[in-house]
């Protein structure tokens, strides 16, 4: 094991260096670009033997990815916000294709009013493309994940694609120390992928054609139950995982002084660290603060949520996303989890297209949380820290 | 392998087999029967949306004897580059086909058409041009001809008919400096297969256009699709040649140029045309030969006589049956 201080989009590199993935289609995109340029780089130097394909748009880095998987290789891509948008089409052909494609999202915020900064709005709409979503916290997290992600989606019973979120320069541009595991490592956490159905003339078979409703249906349902079945494997590879490096993340999700906690808030992605510093602060004044951090948005841990929550009189959610006339999507998920169990569920809206969220924003959430765990009226969807009106 | 110089020395096995649904006497579904069979079994068909993808296999059925994939309308150029890059990777030595239709190739297919070409994937690309959009109902592409009806390019009150010329991609295609570029015609066999032939042998990318008569999209009588591909070589609607290399060469030229009317008058889809649009047709006809063949065109074709009775072909596909 060797500790580099590099970017998470560089860990996100080594990550599928170490992989072993094979193809590699890409396009450039901020905050994503440096993930394909690394790529590049560790190819031309030989230090890893896969292909670098330069498509010419991220409509056709998914088309190729699809060939690529379908053809029997581990494939490997990354991407964000407007490259994610032009995509859309083809997260649609991969995952019905059960094509355990890797691809990396580095967050940013999507579409007019641009900007190049972090917002979960690019990935978190796609979560109904059949897509596995894992957010991570750190660029230990993002490199570890990509191993893991690849794990997870060839696992026999599960064969579907993988979006690893990273948020956009937070975690892309910002350099860390990163354990970098040894090949060996990884090569037995991560064995050789080895498809269920191939594009092979020796053996030939048709892949996705067109599908009466007398079929569509089931086809369906084993994708919906491919989803389900990755509960499991997530939380066996996480496992297995902690064996071999010592790092455990937790699975589907993971809770943080949450056994006695009063009032809780939960969210995805790099907002989880200063989230876990005001709860110790919270803690250290002597209220009952716990904190989840959600890790998958598919599969949606609902049932598990529900029995982590058993405890709480109130939850908040972290939403990072924009959400017009109502509730962000993070808040959706979980009230939706949590029908019927008693909770009060308030919304959270901060770090808009990539706004800092500082721990007194974060507190002000908190204290909202608080308030309604007393049983205080407060409003269901706040957003933190606007300029102007809100109250 | 033997070499296929001739229709005699091509395989008798199918790869695109019977119990497909195409309409009776498709041009596309035959192009595409005779390019597989020559392909052979050691090869991966890509097809993006089309008739083929509707006619050639719906679960659980498949016509298909070689693996075969379907995704999406725009992604021709990168799907075949991904599955090729695997079997690359896989150590299979396999030609990789996509087949797709004027619109897939022409319009919303064309940046991944181009992307493939410049980075010479060793793909071959198959265009089955049957001049519109047909899995949807026969809508204008930029491969519909001047003049011709479509459903949207209608024959209305004040305009009447498709108002562009044929986009020329075959053109478009070479100049990427590919290695090879053929166009092809069904009537033209013994063309036909030296063309599919030279592609399966050729490595980097090959691209072939092939026109392939619709019987309701034409408007035209089942059994003339053959005929109608003869005349359409004969007046210069379409010119068979091939790119190797750069090197361009005609590898038929009709021994004179045959009016275009004598194309236009099998086909329900002109028979409303004008005079003086069958006149601009015409012109821009001969400026083609020109241009392809190299000398003047002789002059009678591009004289124009009145038309009022050839150009009757009431439309109607089962005339006759
Ligand atoms: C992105 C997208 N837009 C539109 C369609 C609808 N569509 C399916 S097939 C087709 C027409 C195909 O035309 P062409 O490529 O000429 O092939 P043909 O039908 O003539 O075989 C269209 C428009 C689609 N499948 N995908
Ligand atoms: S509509 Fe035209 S191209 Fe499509 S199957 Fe029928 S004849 Fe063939």
């Amino acid at each position: 094991m060797a500790v580099k201080t590099i970017t998470g989009d560089q860990a996100v590199a080594y990550g599928a260096m170490l992989a072993r993935a094979e193809v590699v289609p890409g396009f450039p995109i901020t905050p994503q670009t440096v993930i394909i340029e690394q790529i590049s780089e560790f190819i031309n130097d030989g230090l890893m033997d896969a292909d670098f394909i330069p498509a010419e748009s991220e409509h056709s880095v998914m088309s190729v990815a699809v060939g690529a998987s379908a053809g029997g290789v581990r494939t490997f891509t990354a991407t964000s916000s407007q490259g994610l948008a032009l995509m859309y089409e083809m997260l649609f052909a991969a995952a019905p294709t059960r094509l355990p494609v890797v691809m990396a999202v580095a967050n940013r915020s999507l579409g007019a009013a641009s900007g190049i900064w972090t917002e979960h709005n690019d990935s978190v709409p796609v979560r109904e493309s059949g897509w596995l979503q894992v957010y991570v916290e750190d660029n230990q997290e993002a490199l570890d994940m990509i191993i893991q992600a690849f794990r997870i989606a060839e696992d026999r019973r599960v064969m579907l694609p993988i979006m690893v979120c990273l948020d956009g320069f937070i975690l892309s541009h910002v350099v860390e120390g990163v354990d970098i595991p040894e090949q060996a490592v990884v090569d037995r956490f991560l064995p050789r992928f080895a498809p269920v159905n191939v594009l092979d003339p020796r053996d030939p078979i048709m892949m996705n054609p067109v599908t009466p409703p007398e079929f569509a249906t089931e086809l369906r349902y084993q994708q919906d139950r491919a989803v389900e079945a990755a509960r499991t494997v997530i939380g066996e590879a996480d496992e297995e995982f902690a064996a071999l490096t010592g790092r455990r993340y937790g699975g589907l999700f993971e809770a943080y002084r949450l056994e006695d906690a009063e009032f809780a808030l939960i969210g995805l992605g790099t907002w989880a660290g200063i989230a876990r510093e005001v709860v110790d602060q919270l803690r250290a004044e002597g209220k009952k603060a716990g904190l989840i951090k959600l890790r998958y948005m598919r599969p949606f841990p609902g049932q598990e949520l529900r029995q982590a929550t058993l405890n709480l009189k109130a939850l908040g959610t972290f939403d990072r996303s924009a959400a017009f006339n109502g509730y962000g999507p993070v808040f959706t998920e979980v009230r939706n989890a949590l029908y019927g169990s008693g909770i009060t569920v308030t919304d959270h809206l901060a770090g808009i297209g990539g706004r800092d969220i500082t721990a007194e924003m974060v507190r002000d959430m908190y204290g909202l949380v608080e308030r309604s765990a007393r049983g205080e009226k407060v409003r269901d969807c706040t957003w933190h820290a606007l300029r102007g009106e809100m109250e | 392998m033997t070499r296929m110089t001739s229709m005699k020395d091509v395989p008798r096995e199918d790869m695109l087999t019977h119990g497909h649904g195409a309409c009776p006497g498709c041009g596309y579904a035959a192009t595409a029967k005779n390019i597989a069979k020559m392909l052979g079994p050691n090869t991966v068909v890509y097809v993006p949306a089309s008739c083929l993808v509707v006619f050639g296999a719906l679960y659980p059925y498949s016509s298909w004897k070689t693996p075969y994939m379907f995704t999406a309308f725009e992604n021709t150029g990168a799907v075949t580059t991904g599955i090729k890059a695997a079997l690359r990777r896989r150590h299979l030595d396999a030609t990789v086909v996509g087949m797709a239709g004027d619109g897939g190739t022409f319009d919303i297919g064309l940046q991944a058409l181009s992307g493939a070409a410049e980075r010479n994937e060793d793909v071959i690309y198959v265009c089955l041009d049957n001049e519109a959009f047909m899995n949807t109902g026969i809508q204008r592409s930029s491969a519909t001809p001047f003049g011709a009806w479509t459903t949207t390019t209608p024959v209305g009150l004040e305009v009447k008919g498709n108002r562009r010329f044929k986009k020329d991609i075959a053109r478009i295609v070479a100049d990427h400096d590919v290695p090879y570029v053929a166009t092809l015609s069904v009537a033209h066999f013994t063309d036909f297969v030296r063309k599919v032939q030279k592609a399966k042998e050729v490595r980097g990318f090959r691209f072939l256009h092939c026109l392939t008569p619709c019987i309701p999209g034409w408007r035209i009588e089942p059994s003339k699709g053959v005929s109608i591909n003869r005349l359409a070589v004969d007046t210069g609607m379409w010119t068979l040649y091939e790119v190797e290399n750069g090197v361009p060469k005609v590898t038929y030229k009709p021994k004179a140029m045959t009016p275009v009317t004598e194309y236009l008058k099998l086909q329900g889809r002109f028979k409303h045309m004008s005079e003086a649009d069958v006149r601009q047709l015409q012109a821009w006809l001969c400026a083609k030969w020109r241009a392809h063949y190299g000398e003047e065109a002789p002059s009678p074709p591009c004289v124009m006589p009145g038309h009022e009775e050839v150009l009757a072909h009431d439309g109607d596909p089962l005339y006759g049956i």
